[in-house]
């Protein structure tokens, strides 16, 4: 059975980017791109949970390409930790493809194919055990990225994605620096024959630059600037799919080589630590002055990301587990709160928090998925964000860092902040006078296929509003000026669907937590304990 | 020793150009790095103690083929994303804050190599639209 199932492992990066190739050439097929990308997904994240299956008894699936002896072969390597990842990068880019698709954007020749290509490159990127081969996988991430930046952004802005490759070519070239400073000092770029290296000092050094040039990928404090200027500047459903994938990776690689190539060294636990506290806090202090609510989340998650860090620095097995716990459920409850906000901004053409109000009682799906997903991100039961946050507590709390298991309470807090401007904003209150308007301009510009920029004839919109007025009649006893007047632009079912799924999982894994803490522990002790991964990428 | 210069000259170049604002100049810079970087993947398969792999060539001190592999393959991507900046470059000229007030001489892609950013509103098509997309901006934000 295993062995079958090694000589697979390289179609996990393979088959979503032959089939993302192969549906270029069709651009005409609307209906055949959208369900071959659905089906590949849906493929992908079958293989994910196959693999979290065969390996959550903490074994490694390992294989080498193209059957070439050990130490010459690019090895790929399966654990618990890449299998859930795998899985949970699957699941979302299948539920963000669907947005993709209810939005309209699937329409748009080469957002599918790109989508596809992403996700190979991220499934080889947490499969593979060679640096230079993660290199090559991170830059097949990057590519298909550069290309939905440019072909998804509404407002035919370029300046976001102009950043975002400079940003990120520039963290690649760093990291690419950096493996060929550890081939050159450790001879070569096995992560199985460097286990432990990093004992060598001029390893660890190159290791770091190595690390510099992640950490700036993973948008990690004081180089995380400029993730909310370019995740914004395209539609929602591409921050929703970035933010699980790109940082998320990122912070893979961060603790797979702390992992194996440092062994956890107590040596750099300060620097660590310092970098994942002053992270979490930053980020969350800086949701609070952000005007639209994409930004402000995704500040949010530069907070998240330093408490998932947390893990790394203290490296302890439970803070280890609530790391991986923490992770899976920032993932989701990220993308889930992404989605309801991208279906507002899509439906009433903006996502400035003080040009909104309302929806409480407009719109109770997004509603609902919001108070979920942000619930979640605070931290409160029944939802994922509690099993995640009591365990990092726990884990800060038993490793002797009271303080950083303070910081983290303080970070929640924080958070619970930054949603209630949310909520006050956007949800509560009154409704904005000129909603209906910006709605109207939004949908003229989206079915004239106008960006941002183009300005749309008054009359149009008039009509357009009037007609929006007239289509949703209002519920009986409804009087004209009632501030909860119905009649108007409603959200689509089908766009906050997606967001309503994700906040369905949240809820979900927060019931089972037990399952979910259970296997990030056998996870966590595989990335404590690299005994396993290591003899596994060396055929042992 | 002539590599470690090399690399460092052109290193500080390409950071150099990458800290410009027009985005030519950052595509030019990072095909400096590039270079730079693969001249470093060069250097780290010993190229100091290893000789040309002819043959009857010892083993033990003929090149290691493998950072050769590594170049090429760093030579390949840096290519494709060479080809993607300059696309970013050339499309969507009415939302572009990378030009600065000295954009005479570079700024020869998009549009006429006249025209700069102090021409204001009279420039045809692209550039007007994004000089007053620029300002209707200003008063939305």
């Amino acid at each position: 059975m295993t062995s079958t199932v090694e000589l697979l492992l390289p179609l996990l990066a393979g088959v979503p980017l032959l089939i993302g190739g192969a549906l270029f050439a069709v651009p005409g097929q609307h209906r055949l791109r959208q369900v071959a990308g659905i089906a590949t997904l849906l493929g992908l994240t079958a293989a994910g949970v196959v693999l979290v299956a065969l390996t959550a008894d903490g074994s490694v699936i390992a294989h080498q390409i193209g059957l070439w002896p050990v130490g010459v072969a690019i090895p790929f390597a399966v654990d618990l930790f890449s299998a859930l990842l795998l899985t949970v990068t699957a699941v979302l880019a299948l539920v963000g493809a669907q947005y993709l698709i209810v939005s309209g954007d699937g329409r748009e020749a080469s957002s599918i194919p790109l989508l596809l290509v992403l996700a190979g490159g991220v499934a080889g990127a947490l499969v593979t055990a060679d640096l230079f081969n993660l290199f090559v996988f991170v830059e097949v991430m990057l590519l298909p990225s550069y290309g939905l930046l440019l072909v998804l952004s509404r407002r035919g802005s370029v300046a976001g994605a102009r950043l975002f490759v400079t940003v990120n070519l520039l963290a690649s070239t760093l990291f690419l620096g950096g493996v060929g400073l550890v081939y050159a000092v450790a001879g070569t770029v096995n992560l199985g024959e460097l286990a432990g290296a990093a004992e060598d000092p001029a390893v660890a050094l190159a290791a770091g630059v190595m690390l510099a040039g992640i950490a700036v990928k993973a948008a990690v404090f004081p180089v995380h600037g400029w993730l909310a200027r370019t995740y914004t500047t395209a539609t929602p459903a591409i921050t929703a799919i970035f933010s699980a994938v790109h940082t998320k990776a990122a912070v893979y690689v961060i603790y797979r080589v702390y992992a194996v190539v440092f062994d956890g060294a107590e040596t750099w636990q300060p620097v660590l630590l310092a970098i994942a506290t002053v992270t979490a806090v930053v980020g969350a202090l800086a949701a609070l002055g952000e005007a639209t609510m994409r930004s402000l989340l995704v500040f949010q998650m530069v907070s998240g990301i330093g408490v998932i860090l947390l893990g790394a620095a203290l490296f302890t097995p439970l803070a280890v587990t609530a790391a991986i716990a923490y992770m899976i459920h920032h993932m989701i409850s990220k993308a889930s709160l992404f989605l309801a906000v991208g279906a507002i901004e899509e439906t009433y053409g903006t996502g400035r928090i003080d040009e909104l109000g309302g929806l409480r009682t407009r719109e109770p799906l997004i509603t609902a998925a919001f108070v979920v997903g942000a619930l979640s991100l605070v931290g409160l039961p029944p939802f994922s964000g509690f099993v995640a946050k009591v365990a990092v507590v726990l884990g800060a709390a038993q490793a002797g860092s009271a303080l950083v298991a303070v910081v983290v309470l303080a970070v929640s807090a924080l958070a619970l902040v930054a949603m209630l401007l949310i909520w006050a904003g956007v949800f509560n209150g009154k409704r904005n006078a000129e909603v209906e308007r910006r709605a109207a301009v939004a949908r003229i510009r989206r079915r004239e296929g106008l960006l941002d920029d183009d300005a749309v004839d008054d009359a149009t919109v008039e009509a357009e509003v009037a007609d929006a007025l007239e289509r949703n009649d209002p519920p009986r006893g409804a009087v004209d000026d009632d501030p909860h007047d119905h009649r108007g632009t409603r959200i689509p079912v089908a766009l906050a669907l997606p967001a309503v799924q994700l906040a369905v999982v949240v809820v979900a894994l927060g019931l089972g937590g037990e399952l979910l803490l259970s296997l990030s522990q056998t996870a966590a002790a595989g990335l404590i304990d690299t005994g396993a991964y290591v003899e596994a990428v060396m055929g042992r | 020793m002539s590599l470690a210069l090399t690399i460092g000259l052109l290193i500080g170049a390409g950071v150099f150009l990458v800290l410009q604002r027009g985005m030519i100049r950052i595509i030019l810079g990072f095909v400096l790095l590039t270079h730079g970087v693969n001249l470093l993947l060069i250097a780290a398969g010993g190229t100091a103690r290893r000789v040309p792999p002819f043959d009857g060539t010892d083993a033990a001190v003929a090149a290691d083929p493998l950072p050769q592999a590594f170049v090429l393959t760093a030579i390949v991507i840096a290519f494709a994303i060479t080809v993607v900046m300059a696309t970013f470059a050339v499309v969507g000229r009415r939302d572009d804050d990378t030009e600065s007030d000295d954009t005479v001489g570079y700024d020869t892609v998009g549009y006429d190599t006249e025209s700069d950013d102090t021409a204001g509103d009279d420039r045809p098509d692209g550039a007007a639209r994004g000089a007053a997309a620029a300002s209707r901006r200003g008063e939305t934000r």
